[in-house]
């Protein structure tokens, strides 16, 4: 998309620069800038990139294929999760998410108060938390290690500091809890 | 050219008609010009200049959040402040500066390049310009108290609601932008009719110069674009000051209605903001290319494709909040198509520099700069319609830097390079030579260099308002450079201020037409007089060359014999004169409305709601004294305007401007009740908490009382009806009477019905009826006004066989008002009976 766009770039300033420094000559063909450059070229590239677009997306939506699902709630200022422990059993936590390696994850995401967002920018996607309904996000580490993760809805005074962490683990070694603050959070 | 000129009338002496048209179209002379001033020139540089004051502010504000942001840690501000800083910049750049200074673009050039000698409705200009001033006023002045909006500029609820927002800051913005909308509705009402009716002889809408068109586009955007967003701001604002709960999961709000309406305004906005500046483009680049517009019929396709499209784009704004995939697919699609006309203007624009010979002025250079800068802003903007990448994006710098590469290389570029192409005409001077160009490369620099990185530090991951980041190192370096760039910028802007001052002091005076444009706006000499043309221009003297000959009167309707402000109203599509319309002199009633829907939005902020029905009867006074002032008693003979030509008055004909400005009221207040219908129809479908708790209006009474109402409100439009058809008769007069009377027996049962509905704190249905009755409510009661006032011309002898007073406007009041209510009335029964 980059390499693209600055092509992009680079032809519409040629054209301009071209236009300004061509010798006298014969005038303009009207139909060749409006209906071929103006219409046919641009929506030659739109056409490409909405489709890829649209493919890119369904691949990564939620579908029901048993993935293993956790909960987000957001809160002024702050993120409460729900997922799956070492035991298997639901496992509750305060700022920190813990999901497996390798598989895809169904994050349904919920506020308590205002509109957050979540967001772990190294993991892609984002979706708004918004009180009364439930969204689901699609995530999928591939390496286990921890990952950061913000608020990208403005929420008022504690935005700024309303981050929290991903730990993804190898499935099956559900990391050591012991060392790891997991509730009270709220300073 | 001149000596192929056609002239319609003898000439005379220049110098006469100057002073008989200055006498008449002069402001008043010292602080009561000041005040009572209606003439669009002057209106339209106070809008210009106070819009620059406030992108002055604007910018001071953006230059603190740099200071903030230049490192990780800044202690500069606090989390407080910075809030209310970032969100009065968004709002003072798009309410306080962009569209004030579209508008006052609009009013100063639109007659001069169309060739009539004011807009439609001088007086709604000032009252426009006064409701701006004050609205903007309170807005800074709660900047100073620190109680200063703090929610961002597009104020999500539930953050922005009573809550989660307990002070006044909310409210200020509710009350204080829809208090500047008002000007910017009169001012999309004024451009419309004054586009379609106030050309110059015989020039068909299709060959209209292209501004003309671009400000047509941006004034229907903003009758229906505006709209959605003033709903938004009533409905919050009675959510905060009564808890009626439109925007409350827990009692069948969803704070998602709020991000629909917002957006809904909030995309079309940004096309109603580039409009007037692709006009400005595509008005200098073929004058400066020495040739003519490349394809002036796809130009005018591509505006009007614009103008359809943008309403189909709002949801790209909320990927993120949980829509399916499908929809997000065509949103999605539609976004991306909208760069289509977008591209077929900057082609058109390449071609006209292609077929020309370009000229490195001033004004070309921001053409330039507009090119580079836009070109990448539209480019991030087709990447972020592509849903994956947005849902990435959203929310980050990224999309910063895409919106500032839009708007500014969209929007202040072309609006520079408009401003020194008509500094000449403005002030009557050439610039100083050089300042001007060194601005430029400090702006275009300084720009480049703070926002070209922003879209790296927005991939780096950096969400957008937040003030610290102590935690991420990666985010320092460009932001630093950012914030040092922005530095740069900001001394082009105050550079380029200087120049402006220079030149308006210092320039040598300017020859006549000194780009040697081909356009109408330069038929007149410099600085433009008030009155713009001793005589109009029309065919044969459709040129900037006719200026000596228009200027010696020999155009259409040359001079002010009768001493009258008169312009020429044409035929909407031909351009085929119709009647003279005879325009307000100065007065001082404008300032005085604006002050008191002023005082009603003061009271609102304080919290005396039981003081505003005095400024809600303060307001009707007013308005009733507007309509004191129209037509006359007396009927006036044709008026000579050409050889062989002559044409009725105004108050003898029924296509008026008034009548053609009620109409353009009217699609601006069905777009409001359109959003209104949509609001009940989402919250019903969409929202968690329903269906609602069982309702109280389901029995007889309700039912008879809304009959009562629709039968006294289609006696009411066979009244207006029959008062118009007998006019000549003493009948008219009992026909307004009888108008007045039903008026009041349906507001009578109207309001009854209020003592009926549910508790609108219960429930947001409940809530949702109360609005719908609120506006009938407010249209019956305007629908009696104009039928009093019709009761009143037709008294007082202003209504005869010739002269139909205010009753066709009542008439079309009268019929709206019947149709929403009955629509109303049939919502609410399905409710009741699904």
């Amino acid at each position: 998309m980059l390499i693209g766009s600055a092509a992009i770039i680079a032809f519409v300033l040629i054209l301009l620069a071209w236009a300004w420094r061509r010798p006298e000559g014969k005038g303009a063909d009207e139909r060749v800038w409006t209906l071929g450059l103006g219409v046919g070229f641009v929506m030659a590239v739109l056409v490409a990139l909405v489709g890829y677009g649209f493919w890119v997306g369904e691949r990564i939506l939620p579908r029901s294929d048993g993935a293993v699902r956790v909960a987000a709630e957001a809160r002024q200022w702050g993120w409460a999760f729900r997922q799956p422990g070492p035991d298997g059993q639901p496992l509750e936590t305060q700022e920190v998410l813990y999901v497996p390696a390798g598989v895809p994850i169904d994050i349904e995401i919920t506020s308590t108060d205002v509109i957050h967002s979540f967001w772990v920018p190294r993991l892609g996607g984002k979706m708004d938390a918004v009180p009364g309904r439930v969204n689901v996000a699609r995530l999928m580490a591939h390496t286990p290690g921890e990952y950061e993760g913000l608020c990208a809805e403005f929420c008022g005074l504690g935005h700024s500091f309303m981050r929290f962490s991903v730990i993804v683990y190898e499935p099956g070694a559900f990391p050591d809890l012991s060392n790891r603050q997991t509730g009270g959070a709220d300073e | 050219m001149n000596d192929q000129t056609q002239s319609v009338n003898p000439p005379q002496r220049a110098l006469t008609l100057h002073r008989e048209l200055t006498a008449v179209w002069s402001d008043l002379p010292g602080w009561r010009g000041v005040l009572a001033s209606v003439n669009h020139g002057t209106i339209g540089l106070r809008f210009m200049a106070t819009a620059c004051v406030f992108f002055a502010i604007g910018g001071v504000l953006s230059m603190l959040i740099r200071a903030q942001l230049a490192t990780p840690r800044g202690a500069f501000l606090d989390t407080a402040v910075y809030n209310q800083i970032f969100t009065m910049h968004g709002s003072i750049m798009m309410f306080l500066f962009a569209i004030p200074m579209l508008e006052g673009l609009a009013l100063w050039l639109l007659p001069k390049i169309l060739g009539a000698r004011d807009m439609a409705f001088p007086r709604l200009s000032a009252l426009g310009y006064w409701c701006y001033l004050f609205g903007g006023t309170i807005i800074l002045l709660s900047l100073l108290g620190g109680v200063a909006p703090d929610g961002g500029w597009f104020m999500y609820t539930p953050l922005s609601d009573k809550t989660h927002t307990p002070g006044i800051n909310a409210d200020v913005w509710l009350l204080g932008i829809t208090f500047v909308e008002i000007s910017a509705v009169a001012a999309a009402v004024e451009i419309t009719v004054t586009i379609l009716r106030c050309r110059s002889a015989d020039m068909p809408l299709t060959r209209m110069p292209l501004m003309g068109w671009y400000m047509l586009g941006t004034s229907v955007m903003m009758l229906v674009g505006f709209p959605p967003l003033i709903l938004g701001s009533i409905l919050l604002e009675l959510e905060r000051a009564f808890d009626w709960p439109f925007f409350d999961v827990t009692r069948g709000g969803d704070p998602l209605l709020w991000q629909h309406l917002f957006w809904l305004f909030g995309h079309p906005e940004v096309y109603i903001i580039f409009l007037p500046a692709a006009g400005a483009l595509s008005t200098i680049i073929p004058v400066l290319s020495r040739t003519t517009i490349l394809g002036y019929g796809t130009i005018v396709a591509a505006v009007l494709g614009l103008v359809f499209l943008s309403f189909g784009l709002w949801v790209h704004h909320m990927f993120t909040v949980g829509i399916p995939h499908m929809a997000l697919a065509f949103f999605s699609a539609a976004s991306a198509l909208v760069a289509v006309p977008t591209a077929v203007q900057v082609f058109a624009w390449i071609g006209t520099i292609w077929k020309g010979r370009p000229e490195l002025k001033l004004p070309m250079l921001y053409v330039l700069g507009f090119f580079l800068t836009f070109v990448m802003g539209g480019l991030t903007g087709v990447m972020l319609a592509i849903v994956p990448f947005n849902w990435q994006a959203h929310d980050t710098a990224f999309v910063t830097a895409h919106l500032h590469y839009v708007l500014i290389g969209g929007f202040v570029f072309p609006m520079l390079a408009a401003l020194t192409y008509w500094m000449p005409l403005i002030c009557g001077r050439a610039r100083v030579p050089r300042v001007g160009e060194a601005a430029f490369w400090l702006i275009l620099i300084g720009f480049h260099g703070t926002f070209f990185i922003m879209h790296l530090t927005g991939l780096l991951g950096m969400p957008r308002r937040i003030d610290v980041y102590p935690d991420n190192p990666e985010w320092i370096i460009p932001n630093l450079v950012s914030s040092i760039f922005s530095m740069v910028m900001a001394m082009g802007f105050a550079l380029f201020a200087f120049d402006i001052v220079m030149q308006v002091i210092f320039g040598a005076h300017s020859r006549r037409n000194p780009w040697r444009a081909p356009t109408l706006d330069w038929a007149m000499s410099l600085p433009a007089p008030a009155y713009n043309f001793a005589s109009l221009p029309g065919p044969g003297l459709d040129h900037a060359d006719a200026a000596v000959a228009l200027a010696r009167g020999t155009g259409w309707l040359p001079g002010a014999p009768r001493g009258w402000r008169e312009t020429l109203v044409v035929n909407a599509g031909s351009g085929r004169p119709e009647h003279v319309a005879v325009l307000p002199d100065n007065t001082m009633l404008p300032i005085a409305t604006a002050a008191v829907i002023g005082s009603f939005f003061m009271l609102m902020l304080a919290g005396l709601y039981w003081l505003t029905p005095l400024a809600l009867v303060a307001i009707v006074l007013t308005l009733w004294r507007w309509g004191a002032v129209m037509g006359a008693d007396t009927d006036h003979a044709p008026i000579l305007v050409a050889k062989g030509q002559s044409l009725p008055v105004h108050w003898q004909v029924r296509g008026t401007l008034a009548y053609g400005g009620a109409v353009a009221t009217l699609v601006a207040d069905s777009s409001l009740y359109a959003c209104l219908l949509f609001g009940v129809g989402f919250l019903s479908v969409v929202a968690p908490a329903w269906p609602a708790p069982e309702s109280g209006l389901s029995g007889l009474w309700s039912a008879m009382l809304i009959g009562v109402a629709l039968v006294a409100l289609t006696l009411g439009a066979l009244f207006a009806r029959r008062a118009e058809a007998r006019r000549g008769s003493a009948i008219a007069q009992t026909q307004t009477r009888l108008g007045v009377v039903s008026g009041v027996i349906a507001l009578v049962a109207l309001v009854s019905i209020a003592l009926l509905l549910d508790d609108p704190t219960r429930h947001a249905r409940d809530a949702l009826r109360g609005v719908l009755l609120g506006f009938a409510v407010v249209h019956m009661g305007i629908a009696t006004l104009l039928a009093a006032r019709s009761h009143a011309d037709a008294r007082d002898g202003r209504i005869s066989a010739q002269r139909r007073g205010a009753v066709p406007v009542w008439r079309l009041w009268q019929d709206f008002a019947l149709a929403t209510t009955a629509i109303s009335g049939l919502l609410v029964a399905a409710q009741e009976v699904l």
